[in-house]
């Protein structure tokens, strides 16, 4: 008898810009919140589950099993192992399959796919002559010898080294990077614009429609994601300055994703063993594909999701119009419209873009890294559902390093 | 946050003073599922049995009462923890002698926390039957105000054809430490349809409970208790209260449900969720509409927006829910479940600045004794609690004198807590409950106001 995994249901934090509301909340807090909620909505309080697998992508050393830690904190049992991932922003969609696959594989019958980031609280560390030095007199035997290793420390070496978003082969930030992009493949100012307003006004729609009642739950008196603006507009959209491609550019703050907090996890299950326990059985994870780009030789950064959709359709034998809805990360505004370009120009296809992000994505919710992912699977399963049997999306998440996850999701 | 006033009031030389004034601690009341520790004294005035009956089945012991038939009052050795006095079948004003009689002696030996319990017939012939049945609440009341030391006094009236297997849950109830802020209260019990006693423990172990306003005060404390008797709980809130209750459902190994109660299709979500929980043949077994607002003002202040939301939250959204929790739907109210609402001294009694709520709240009685015997062939009992001042949140923000005047006004002399209101909820979800249907049952402490 064949497995297959389903999306039980999800939860997630809202998501906050940086620096506001969950300033003081770490990365295990914002996990343990999210995994709380799921808990609570699915009566999984005080018992086991076969896996969590969870992940940040702005991480402290300290953190390293920050997903078991968040799992002893929350009210799972705490016998409940637990795994830590990361590969970028495809880490949330990449928990979910490999929860998935084990239960596929028979590994695992329930688990839960997370992700979380604090960009509020992100590791600050020392520079690498200071670590150098402090590592050197560590292994000293002697004062004299301690004390030469410390003598090599100079003042400007003292100064803190906060974490940047830039690409270590190329040394561009991910803005730089798709600006590069957004210019070689055309996308207008007005049509990144009118995306962003989209997202706006379509994740406005789904609040006040209480659509997330079943996703989301507050924290720390936050109810709502932080950074949605229900009455921007184009004329509000086309003001703001370029943040990106020099002083012609058209990537702004407006059609960009700022630093945001949260966390997001996704409960998942073998299908007969959810229907057996009760639990509502969603979506089917039908399938995914994930690949990379080489961007240090002037591949597009953030369209490898391209190049895996592309083997993905291949192996399941489907066509881009093969799906009633489709979930693109906005990680800008340009990304999702270069990537629409590419699949075009490919020969993947175009599809009807009334059903891609009907309840917004990232550009107006946010874009906790690792978070993403749980957010979008969470939601376009309940979107897939309430479709009907059958119906069919896909997700597509870009990451850092030229990579990229799709993954396919059917309504049970 | 307790101001510089309230601190100084509750200071030592503060509460010096206080006893001078007449205002003295008040007494530490027994809560809980815990009988006496003093004896329990029984008597029968013309010739019943139920009572006796009763604490038999309960396996509670009971001794002789005293008469006060000599020219000297009779006293008790020790203290006594209760006395239940079994007035069914008393008839004629001079029959009430015999009930003095045995409550003289009794009043005056009562322990802290003690407990009067009276048991009448609901129904009576004749012009003097009539007169004399309320008479008995009268001497309830009165007997209420006149204990000290946290005792109370409650009648109970029985229908025709009660048996003692139904009256088990109630004294129960009555004795143990559950009913610690229910005083100077009568309510009627009436023959369950369920045939023989009904036992479970924990009582409520394995049904579905659900409570609406859940994630605080006291919709928390009802969901707490209703765990505690074995139930498992949906706690239901408004999404913005989303982490309290949250935190409360994974305490209780419960499942939260966010919801609006006054969305258009709340019924429906409601018995969605329990469905998709528990399995498409689980049932709810009792839902407690527990959600309420206050939106305070004096009439002559109050606009159509104030109006309209506490109705709505209050009263029309249960209206809304209960015909979808009873049309046979999965996930929906089991025959023989339970339907409990929260109405309030302030409707019984009205209360300055709250017409919208005093509308609410009585609505609710109305409803109440509408709706249960329209559901009395489905066993279903609907029945309310009308707390009065209870300590929460919501009255912390009383100013302080206004609230230590509400607090005294009753005769218990201080404030009930959330738990008392959960522990009457739990009484009427009780499965051995179900001869009780149509009552309200106030848990004030006998304020001083209304009925």
């Amino acid at each position: 008898m064949t497995r297959s995994a389903v999306i039980v249901g999800g939860n997630r934090t809202p998501f906050v810009k940086a620096g506001t509301s969950f300033a003081a909340a770490s990365n295990s807090d914002l996990l343990t919140a999210a995994l709380d909620g799921l808990a609570a909505r699915f009566g999984l309080a005080g018992r086991r589950l076969d896996e969590v697998a969870g992940g940040a992508v702005l991480k402290h050393s300290r953190d390293f099993n920050l997903t078991r830690e968040a799992v002893m904190g929350s009210a799972l049992d705490p016998t409940t192992p637990a795994v830590d991932l990361q590969q970028a922003c495809a880490t949330g969609v990449e928990t979910v399959v490999y929860i998935a696959n084990k239960i596929a594989l028979g590994q695992a019958d329930v688990g839960v796919g997370a992700g979380v980031d604090s960009a509020s609280d992100a590791p600050i560390t020392i520079t690498e002559p200071l670590r150098r030095a402090l590592l050197r007199a560590n292994r000293a035997r002697s004062l004299p010898e301690r004390l030469r290793a410390l003598a090599t420390i100079r003042p400007h070496h003292l100064a803190p080294v906060a974490p940047q978003v830039v690409e270590p082969r190329t040394g561009l930030s991910m803005g730089e990077h798709q600006a590069v992009t957004t210019a070689k493949w055309e996308i207008t100012r007005q049509a990144q614009d009118e995306l962003a307003l989209a997202s706006h006004r379509n994740l406005a729609a789904a609040w006040d429609s209480g659509f997330f009642g079943d996703l989301v739950t507050g924290y720390l008196g936050v109810n709502r994601d932080g950074l949605l603006r229900p009455d921007t507009s184009l004329e509000k959209l086309a003001v703001l300055k370029p943040a990106f491609g020099g002083p012609d550019g058209t990537m702004t703050a407006g059609n960009s994703t700022p630093l945001t907090d949260g966390a997001a996890a996704v409960l998942l299950a073998e299908e007969g063993w959810a229907e057996a326990n009760g639990l509502p059985r969603l979506a089917r994870l039908v399938d995914a594909q994930v690949a990379a780009v080489d961007h240090t030789s002037g591949d597009d950064l953030l369209l490898a999701p391209t190049d895996a959709a592309a083997r993905l359709l291949e192996r399941q034998g489907m066509a881009l119009g093969d799906f009633e809805l489709y979930e693109l990360h906005e990680a800008f505004a340009a990304t999702v419209l270069a990537t629409l370009a590419k699949w075009e120009k490919s020969g993947l296809g175009t599809i009807d873009t009334d059903r891609m992000n009907v309840t917004g994505s990232s550009l107006a919710a946010g874009h906790p890294f690792a978070a993403t992912g749980g957010r979008i699977v969470a939601t376009l399963a309940k979107l897939l559902h309430a479709r009907g049997s059958g119906a069919r999306g896909l997700v597509s998440v870009c990451a850092a390093g030229g990579q990229g996850i799709v993954a396919i999701l059917e309504a049970v | 946050m307790a101001g510089p006033l309230e601190r100084l009031f509750y200071s030592g030389p503060g509460q010096a003073l206080a006893g001078k004034l007449g205002l003295p601690e008040p007494p530490e009341l027994r809560r809980g599922r815990s009988l006496p520790p003093e004896p329990v004294v029984a008597t029968s005035l013309a010739g019943s049995t139920l009572a006796a009956d009763t604490l038999a089945l309960l396996g509670v012991p009971a001794r002789p009462a005293l008469v006060d038939d000599a020219d000297e009052p009779p006293t008790y050795a020790d203290r006594i923890g209760c006395i239940v006095v079994d007035a069914a079948g008393l008839r004629t004003i001079g029959e009430l002698e015999r009930l003095r009689a045995v409550l003289r002696p009794a009043v005056r030996a009562l322990a802290g926390s003690g407990r009067v319990v009276m048991l009448a017939d609901a129904e009576v012939d004749g012009l003097e039957a009539n007169a004399v049945r309320q008479a008995l609440d009268g001497i309830n009341r009165t007997v209420g105000k006149e204990l000290r030391r946290g005792a109370t006094s409650n009648l109970i009236s029985v229908a025709p054809g009660t048996r003692a297997s139904d009256l088990v849950s109630t004294f129960g109830f009555l004795l143990e430490g559950r009913s610690a802020f229910v005083d100077g209260q009568a309510w009627t019990v009436g023959p369950a349809s369920t045939s023989g006693l009904v036992t479970g423990s924990p009582p409520l172990a394995d049904r579905i409970v659900v409570v609406t306003g859940a994630a605080r005060g006291i919709g928390a404390q009802i969901a707490t208790v209703a765990a505690r008797d074995g139930a498992r709980v949906v706690c239901i809130d408004v999404p913005a209260g989303g982490e309290a209750l949250a935190d409360l459902a994974n305490h209780l190994r419960g499942t939260a449900l966010q919801l609006d109660i006054t969305a258009a299709d709340a019924g429906e979500r409601i018995a969605a969720h329990v469905a998709s929980r528990y399995g498409t043949d689980a049932r709810i077994h009792g839902i407690v509409h527990n959600a309420g607002i206050t939106r305070d003002k004096l009439l002559a202040n109050t606009d159509a927006g104030r109006w309209a939301a506490v109705l709505n939250v209050n009263l029309a959204a249960q209206l809304r829910i209960n015909p979808v929790l009873l049309d046979g739907r999965d996930g929906g109210l089991a025959e023989e479940g339970r339907i409990v609402s929260i109405a309030s001294t302030s409707g019984i009694a009205g209360n300055r600045g709250q017409a919208n709520y005093a509308a609410s709240k009585a609505g609710v009685v109305g409803l109440v004794r509408a709706l249960a015997p329209e559901l009395a062939d489905r066993r279903i009992t609907v029945n309310a609690v009308a707390p009065g001042f209870i300590e929460t949140d919501m009255t912390a923000k009383i100013p302080f004198v206004q609230r230590e005047v509400f607090r005294r006004t009753n005769s218990l002399g201080q404030g009930g807590r959330p738990v008392d209101v959960a522990e009457t909820i739990g009484y009427f979800l009780d499965p051995a409950s179900a001869g009780i249907t149509g009552q309200v049952i106030r848990v004030c402490g006998q304020n001083l106001v209304g009925q």
